[in-house]
This record gives C-alpha cells, sequence and structure tokens, in this order.
C-alpha cells in the first residue's frame, strides 16, 4: 500500500452493547474445541488492555489472576482471541508446575475496533474467561504500510 | 551589511521567536500513556534491540580496518556526542549528522562501504551513541559555519510544500497540540531519533520521519542524503535546543 | 534470528516468584501485507516460545501473526534451586534462538 494522510476522523467505530453481541462462529468454535463444551464462566482471570487504542501495531495485553486458585485447580494454560482480526488467535500460553504466578503480558496487533477475549483452563477441568471491547483508531499521518 | 550576515539575523530573529525550552513539548508528552510506558521501561523499549546490537558492532572489527572502539574507545565516551550534533566538519567544510559523521568513519578510517541511513547496523550505532548522551539537553552549535545551514533549514520548514501546500510550521507550530484524525500533531521535535515507532513497527531515522511528511503533503520527499534534509535536521534541533535527548525515543 | 534481550534477577530467594521479560528482534511477518506491485508477503513470524528451568518447562508459548513486531513477553517463574534458565524462540523456517541464564537461589 502507497502512503496516505488521513485527514478525517480515522477509524473510530461504534460497537454496540456487549449485551447485543454474540461472540463470532470462528472464535465461538475455537473456544469449544478447547473447552470440550464445558460451561466457560467469569472470573478467575483478568484481561487488562487499553479501551482505546492509538495505534493497533502494537498493544499492551496482559492476563493477571488476581487470587491464585488452589493447586488441584491451578491455571494450565491461558488463550487470547482478537474476534475481528484476520486469524482471532493471539496467542496460546501454557503454565509449567515451577511457574509463578500465571498470567502474561505481551504486545499484540489489532486490525480494527473489536472484543478480546481471554480464555484459561483450570487443572480442575474448569474453565474461565474475561472480556473486553475496544476502540482502534488510526494514526493520522503514516508511513508506507 | 554584508552578505553572510544576513542569515545570521534571519536565524537569530527565528530563534528568539519560539519559546523557551521549558515550554516545548517533546513528542514524548504527546504520546499516549502506553507509549510512554513502553520509553520509560528500558527492558520494554524495543529500541533497545537495537542499542545492544550497535554497543556490539561498536566493538567489532570490521573485514577491512579498525573497530569503532580502537580509535575512539569505550563507547561511553561518546556522551554528549549526539547532543550537538548535526556540527560543522571545517576539514570538509560541510555540515554533518551522525549517520554522515559515522559513513565518513567507516569510508575513510575502517574500509569500510557507507551504510544507508535505515540500515539495521547504522541505526544500531547512531541509537547506541545515542542512548550515550541521554538526559542531556540537545545544543547544537548555531554560530558560525552552521548558522548559515540551519537558516536554510528554517527556511524549508516554512516554505509550503506539496499538492497539498503545508510547511512544516502550518502543522507542527500553528497547529500544535490540534488533533488530526485520532492523534495530537507534536511540535516535531528531533531530541529522540532514532526512534521506534509503532507505525513503523521499527527503529527509523529522523530523515525516514521527515520523508513521511513529505509524502504526507503529497511532496516530492528529499532523499536522506540531500543538503536539505541536512539543513532541516540542523535546523530541527536549534529549533528544539534544550529538550532531552530521549533516544532510543518510542513514538505511535 | 537477533540476540534476545532477557531481563532476570540474577538471585533470588527461595520460594519467590520473579519475572523474566523478553525483547526480541523479528518483523513478525504476518502474511497479511502485500508488497507494491500486490503479491502477498508470506507469513514468516516466531511461532513458538519455550522456557525451561533446571530442565523443566516452566513456560510455553505459542505465537500468531497478531504478535507484534519484535515480540515483547512478560511471565513469572518460581524460584526453585540454583539452575540454568533456558529460552528457545523458534520461527517459521524451523531456525532457533537460545539464550540462558543462571539464576541463583539463596
Amino acid at each position: 500500500m502507497r502512503r496516505r494522510m488521513l485527514i478525517a476522523g480515522a477509524a473510530l467505530l461504534a460497537l454496540p452493547p456487549a449485551s447485543a453481541r454474540a461472540t463470532k462462529p470462528e472464535v465461538a468454535a475455537a473456544i469449544r474445541a478447547l473447552t470440550g463444551g464445558a460451561p466457560l464462566r467469569q472470573g478467575r482471570i483478568k484481561l487488562d488492555i487499553p479501551l482505546l487504542v492509538e495505534n493497533g501495531n502494537a498493544v499492551a495485553l496482559s492476563v493477571t489472576v488476581p487470587e491464585a486458585p488452589p493447586e488441584a485447580a491451578r491455571i494450565r494454560s491461558i488463550h487470547i482471541f482478537a474476534e475481528s482480526n484476520p486469524n482471532p488467535n493471539v496467542i496460546n500460553a501454557f503454565f509449567g508446575p515451577r511457574s509463578g504466578r500465571p498470567g502474561l503480558s505481551t504486545r499484540i496487533r489489532l486490525a480494527t475496533s473489536q472484543t478480546m477475549i481471554a480464555v484459561a483452563a483450570c487443572a480442575d477441568g474448569s474453565f474461565w474467561t474475561d472480556s473486553v471491547e475496544l476502540l482502534v483508531t488510526l494514526a493520522a499521518c503514516l508511513d508506507e504500510v | 551589511m554584508r552578505a553572510a550576515a544576513l542569515p545570521v539575523l534571519v536565524l537569530v530573529l527565528l530563534l528568539h521567536a519560539l519559546p523557551a525550552a521549558a515550554q516545548k513539548r517533546s513528542g514524548y508528552q504527546d504520546a499516549g500513556p502506553q507509549v510512554r510506558a513502553m520509553q520509560d521501561d528500558d527492558a520494554a523499549n524495543p529500541g533497545f534491540l537495537w542499542v545492544e546490537q550497535g554497543r556490539a558492532a561498536w566493538q567489532a572489527s570490521p573485514p577491512g580496518g579498525p573497530a569503532c572502539a580502537a580509535c575512539h574507545g569505550e563507547i561511553a565516551a561518546m556522551r554528549g556526542v549526539a547532543a550537538r550534533y548535526p556540527a560543522f566538519d571545517p576539514a570538509r567544510g560541510v555540515a554533518l549528522d551522525l549517520t554522515r559523521r559515522i559513513n565518513i568513519c567507516r569510508t575513510e578510517r575502517q574500509s569500510a562501504r557507507p551504510l544507508a541511513s535505515e540500515a539495521n547496523e547504522m541505526l544500531a550505532l547512531t541509537a547506541a551513541i545515542g542512548v550515550e548522551s541521554r538526559g542531556m539537553s540537545h545544543r547544537i552549535a548555531t554560530d558560525g559555519a552552521m548558522a548559515a545551514v540551519i537558516a536554510r533549514g528554517a527556511a524549508l520548514f516554512n516554505t509550503r510544500l506539496g499538492q497539498l501546500n503545508l510547511s512544516c510550521a502550518q502543522c507542527h507550530e500553528e497547529r500544535a497540540g490540534a488533533r488530526l484524525g485520532g492523534a495530537v500533531i507534536p511540535e516535531g521535535h528531533a531530541n529522540a531519533y532514532p526512534e521506534y515507532r509503532l507505525e513503523w513497527q521499527t527503529l527509523g531515522s529522523l530523515p525516514r520521519r521527515i520523508r513521511a511528511c513529505l509524502t504526507g503533503v503529497r511532496a516530492e520527499p528529499w532523499p536522506a542524503e540531500a543538503p536539505e534534509m541536512l539543513a532541516l535536521e540542523a535546523y530541527l534541533a536549534a529549533r528544539g535546543e534544550g529538550l532531552a535527548i530521549e533516544t532510543p525515543g518510542v513514538r505511535p | 534470528m537477533a540476540r534476545p534481550l532477557v531481563s532476570i534477577p540474577k538471585s533470588v530467594r527461595r520460594g519467590d516468584i520473579f519475572d523474566i521479560r523478553i525483547l526480541i528482534a523479528h518483523p513478525m511477518e504476518s502474511g497479511q501485507r502485500r508488497d507494491d506491485s500486490g503479491r502477498a508477503i508470506p507469513r514468516e513470524i516466531i511461532n513458538r516460545f519455550i522456557c525451561t528451568y533446571g530442565g523443566e518447562e516452566v513456560f510455553r508459548a505459542e505465537f500468531f501473526p497478531a504478535i507484534a513486531a519484535n515480540p515483547f513477553l512478560t511471565f513469572s517463574v518460581r524460584a526453585v534451586e540454583t539452575g540454568m534458565i533456558v529460552m528457545t524462540w523458534t520461527d517459521d523456517l524451523g531456525a532457533s534462538q537460545f539464550e540462558s541464564a543462571e539464576i541463583i537461589v539463596t
């Protein structure tokens, strides 16, 4: 793509409220493959990502576990999905017994405004989730893409 | 009045019209909290990948000549250098930025080929040298032969260019702090280069950033080697006098 | 692949949890971009990272193209015994980059 200058309001997209939205089929299928159909519960993990992203090329994301579950229910893996990216998978992280706090921080790419979903798989067979809806704006003056 | 005094006078007037250092805003202040956090933490700042590469290159001997360290000693001896560049080289009778200075060392002392301004090894060296001046005030010589170079840069800064017919000053002075799309228009200072721009997803030089502005206003961009580019680099440094060096900065 | 930057404490107390922070130079070419003539630029990313501690896997990650260029990652490890922390990044071409550090547990 050639360089371009976007004078007007870039890509501020209005999102419907979370209650009105359903998880996209592709992401829902990926999560089902992970959980084997077990229920997804809210809690245990917290997904932190800015609600307003000024540049989708590198967005700080972290998943934390405010209260570590008992050893029998320790978090084995955390999976992040970006619903409206060309490929919704972002990262799968696996924690061995010697890992400290389960959780991670990284920087990710976001193609557009969308919902981010984190899913944690626990050793007791339970699955926990958290999600964040965010807005991505574009920088005004862009160099070569 | 002698002809040579004119650019100096113009320059003195221009620089005095600018706000004092305390009132100048580094682009850091206009970046969002995430970008600032990336720059604040060396372990999270991707620019340090280049700094480390540059420190290694400083010690390494190229095939045909001595390492940078063989002449200059430890890279810590470069403290203050980036803060006073661009500078005039009396032996050659030209002004140099760090990229040009390094390429002169390469071709004349190291029997090495010159590097392009956006070559990773060049960015690595300018980042490693630049970080030694971090926190120091950017303060280049503005008298003597540099006065004419800076005056030329000042004239370019205020010249309308391109199909959009905009000068640097129309965005980065008259409209600095306003918004273009979702982004704040910064004052356009040169105190953090080479810098890691999220937009580029890599480290880049000030000439690269200037070229992006030029293509943005639909002007024919000068190559990195053009004297216009160096004049603008020198003017930006003089205009930002007193701002702390932030190399390697992080910007959106 | 280029050498990574790794932040890791030199020594920690037994039982403490410490953070490891890593940065590695890599364009993480997503496979979604096109060059000036319209041809797709093939995907070429680091797709795998593993950290072992005393030979045992403590953390592993699968990266997708949504991981930003020059991947940055923070995770934590529990100090058990003095030993080697070994980190391995592997890309789509199968090339690997290793980095290791000794952690002293007191």
